[in-house]
């Protein structure tokens, strides 16, 4: 294989694994804050015990977080030497900031976090909880700042021509907020408190169905439902209005989400369906003019399809695009429908005896973690060919002097050790929620 | 070119990618240097007070990297991408290298079983020696050269050329004085028959240091071409190695009167003045080019623009005593001995 696929996949593979793990962080940073400020404010035991436990699967979803992290700020040098190079004067302050501003702040406040509770009083320990979650929430604005502009290049101008071109930074606020960057922010977030949300509720209906921790589980479940059922419907609007503005900064990629072909036709909105790239052709249930309506606000306004643009310069995997943008939106509803009937059952008091409704929670933890991953991935294959739209081609962006031998050999080693590193997250995961809140030969009550 | 101070951007980004390296090397470096010693303990306790020694703190520490790396990356985009693609074994080894170390930390006395904690201790040693180790050939290569051609292009080998002889003993050297370095941090945070038989350890770690240290400095002198230039330029920076050397001699005095506080201050001066040293025999050259000087990659060919610099530089000035700030506080709220409680690893 040559080099800039293995380079790519090599990438995917790393960034895929690296993100199962910071959304997690952010949302149980969340989920955490709100338990550890009850305690303060209620007093309550059961607040405190809720606290101590999940920020014991925060300290192991941050650690993998930042270990694999660390991968992702060298590999675009190693594999994206070229690229690097391009956007160096860009994303470096990006970079920069969020080292300073975010990463600081999380990284020496998470040890008085886990190592503090005998060391620093109560306030202190949730002034660290909160500064915490503000640096790992601040993290992702940089980072998505940064990929927001390949997405949406802003405040800029071009220096040089052939490998010695690069963009440089005419204005940084701008460049900041870059006309997709508060979209994507928010639906980032948004996508990171539901990853984390969906833990707590997971693991504490798995608590109540085997009468289990039950008292002290209602009230995380009670703590995360309220969390996930409005951060489900909000994401929804976010994730409208990221989508009209692909539909104004990327009409190549939104035609390729919905497998809109025609230069200039009325589009359809698909429930799901499946993209015959060849004949140009989507097989599969949907609104007539459904795309039209999201847009414009009327089902026969034109959007411009696929075959407006050359062929080298739009998206490849058109079918691959429209399934993972079609996955992500199914999840997304999935999950409002979810929580809104959940929460509906709470208000009439019959939420934790509906078994049913326990099991589907239980397992429903994958949901918004199959929803960021293939969110991201429409995302940046929606992207292609371009590495930086419309600037430079992701099949000019990699390392030239790096040989497929080397990549298959660094491949291979992140293969062998992110394998074991799920195991070991999995393992450690299960054990600690086997282990539970606290030790069950205690009396229940003295806790609550 | 806009200058603050009388000194132009690119060497003020220059000083602050070489601080924040330095901040690594010193605060990462006593991190990795225990972990060097770790198989040299040999009771299980001890080892879990070592791995607890660093942390509460060795997260914090690793923030150095991520910002210099950041910063090499936002200012000198050239030598970022040049360095990282040419020295790509290396480095991959060096990032697994970081994950397994991380790992082992956070898994090791998560179980009970011998055969569980036995192989996690001989993971956490093999990574903390080899990235030190790793850190110091990169840094050989770099003081060497790299065969680069017009248009930064690498054209040297691949797979096991950056194991020269040289990087080789720069290797040693880091691991060393990491060592060092790791030896008196361990001594600040045990007591009782760990704590002596650290005392022991120290000793062999200055050995290692004082032997390997100056087979290199023979080495550089003898073999790297031009090293002395900037010096026969300035020669008041000559006072440089004597300060190092002051430094270094004054540990083991420091160590005797049981003053470890001052005596890992001490070994830290000495990374710093060794590492003004390489900063100072290179400038401006970040990375010399063994085929013509005018392919290396040097601040200015290398840096981002005037305007990127200056934010950059906006940036560092208010977040690094920020930084500050939040380092002393962890710093202060973990001060004294390990003590092993339910939220220690």
């Amino acid at each position: 294989m040559d080099t800039e696929i293995l380079a790519r996949i090599q990438f995917a593979f790393t960034i895929a694994f690296h993100y199962i793990y910071p959304p997690l962080s952010i949302g149980i940073g969340l989920i955490m804050v709100i338990m550890e400020g009850l305690y303060l404010k209620t007093g309550k035991k059961a607040y405190e015990v809720l606290t101590r436990f999940w920020l014991k699967i925060f300290a192991i979803t941050f650690g993998i977080g930042v270990a694999t992290g660390i991968i992702m700020e060298f590999e675009f040098g190693t594999n994206w030497a070229v690229y690097s190079k391009y956007v160096g004067d860009i994303f470096g302050s990006a970079l920069a900031a969020e080292g300073l501003f975010a990463f600081g702040l999380e990284s020496t406040f998470l040890g008085i976090l886990i190592f503090g509770w005998n060391r620093v009083s109560p306030k202190v320990h949730f002034i660290s909880t909160i500064g915490v979650f503000f640096g790992s929430m601040f993290s992702a604005v940089w980072i998505v700042v940064a990929n927001s502009w390949q997405q949406t290049p802003a405040g800029y101008h071009i220096v040089g021509e052939g490998l010695s071109a690069r963009a440089e930074v005419t204005d940084f606020w701008a460049m900041v907020f870059n006309p997709s960057s508060v979209d994507r922010i928010i639906h980032t977030w948004q996508g990171a408190f539901l990853a984390g949300a969906f833990l707590v509720l997971s693991v504490h209906a798995y608590y109540i169905l085997k009468g289990r921790y039950v008292e002290i589980s209602k009230k995380a479940f009670k703590i995360a439902l309220a969390v996930a059922t409005v951060v489900s419907f909000t994401q929804l609007l976010s994730g409208h209005s990221s989508a009209d503005g692909v539909a104004v900064n990327q009409p190549a990629k939104l035609a390729a989400m919905e497998g809109h072909y025609d230069k200039s036709a009325p589009a359809d909105l698909y429930a799901f369906g499946w993209v015959d790239d060849e004949n140009q052709k989507v097989t599969g249930l949907g609104i007539p003019g459904g795309l039209s309506f999201l847009v414009h606000q009327d089902f026969n306004a034109p959007i411009t399809g696929l075959n407006a643009f050359p062929e080298d310069e739009r998206p490849g995997q058109v079918n691959a695009v429209f399934q993972f943008y079609h996955i992500m939106i199914s999840i997304g509803l999935f999950l409002i429908a979810l929580t809104f009937y959940a929460s509906f059952l709470w208000w009439r008091g019959k939420l934790f005896e509906t078994k049913w409704l326990m099991k589907i929670f239980a397992f429903s933890v994958i949901l918004p973690q199959i929803a960021n991953q293939v969110g991201w991935f429409a995302a940046e294959m929606g992207r292609q060919p371009w590495i930086v739209y419309g600037h430079l081609r992701t099949s000019e962006g990699f390392s030239q002097e790096v040989s497929s031998n080397q990549i298959v050999f660094s491949l291979v080693l992140f293969t062998v050790v992110y394998t074991l590193l799920l195991i070991l997250f999995l393992y450690s995961l299960n054990k600690k929620i086997k282990n539970g809140p606290y030790d069950e030969a205690k009396n229940e009550l003295e806790i609550i | 070119m806009e200058t603050f101070l009388g000194i132009d951007y690119p060497t003020l980004w220059y000083l602050v990618v070489g601080l924040l390296f330095s901040g690594y090397a010193i605060l990462e470096g006593f991190d990795y240097g225990a972990g060097a010693w770790h198989l040299f303990l040999k009771k299980d306790l001890s080892r879990r007070i070592a791995i607890n020694a660093i942390g509460p703190i060795w997260d914090a520490n690793q923030v150095w990297l991520i910002i210099g790396g950041g910063a090499l990356f936002a200012g000198f985009p050239v030598m970022y991408a040049t360095m990282l693609s040419a020295m790509y074994i290396p480095f991959m080894l060096f990032l697994i290298l970081l994950v397994l170390r991380s790992s082992a930390i956070k898994f090791r006395s998560a179980e009970e079983m011998l055969w569980w904690r036995k192989t996690w201790d001989i993971i956490y040693f093999v990574s903390n020696t080899l990235i030190a180790f790793l850190l110091g050939v990169v840094l050989g290569n770099v003081l060497q050269g790299f065969e680069i051609g017009p248009n930064f292009t690498y054209q040297g080998g691949i797979f096991f050329s950056f194991l020269s002889p040289y990087a080789i003993m720069v290797g040693f050297t880091t691991l060393s004085i990491f060592m060092t370095q790791g030896a008196i941090f361990l001594l600040l945070k045990t007591e009782g028959r760990l704590y002596a038989r650290i005392t022991f350890l120290l000793k062999k770690g200055m050995i290692f240091f004082i032997i390997s240290f100056s087979i290199t400095s023979l080495y550089t002198l003898i073999f790297i071409p031009g090293v002395a230039d900037n010096f026969k330029e300035t020669p008041i920076f000559f006072v440089l190695p004597i300060l190092a050397f002051l430094a270094v001699a004054n540990v083991p005095r420091l160590v005797s009167k049981k003053k470890y506080s001052y005596a890992l201050v001490f070994s830290s001066l000495t990374m710093a003045f060794l590492l003004m040293l390489v900063a100072f025999q290179l400038y401006p050259v970040l990375l010399p080019s063994t085929i013509h000087p005018e392919h290396s990659v040097t601040i200015y060919n290398a840096a981002s623009s005037q305007k990127s610099l200056g934010i950059m530089l906006t940036i560092v000035l208010i977040g690094t005593p920020l930084l500050a700030g939040y380092f002393i506080f962890l710093y202060k709220t973990f001060y004294g001995k390990v003590k092993l409680d339910d939220t220690s690893y």
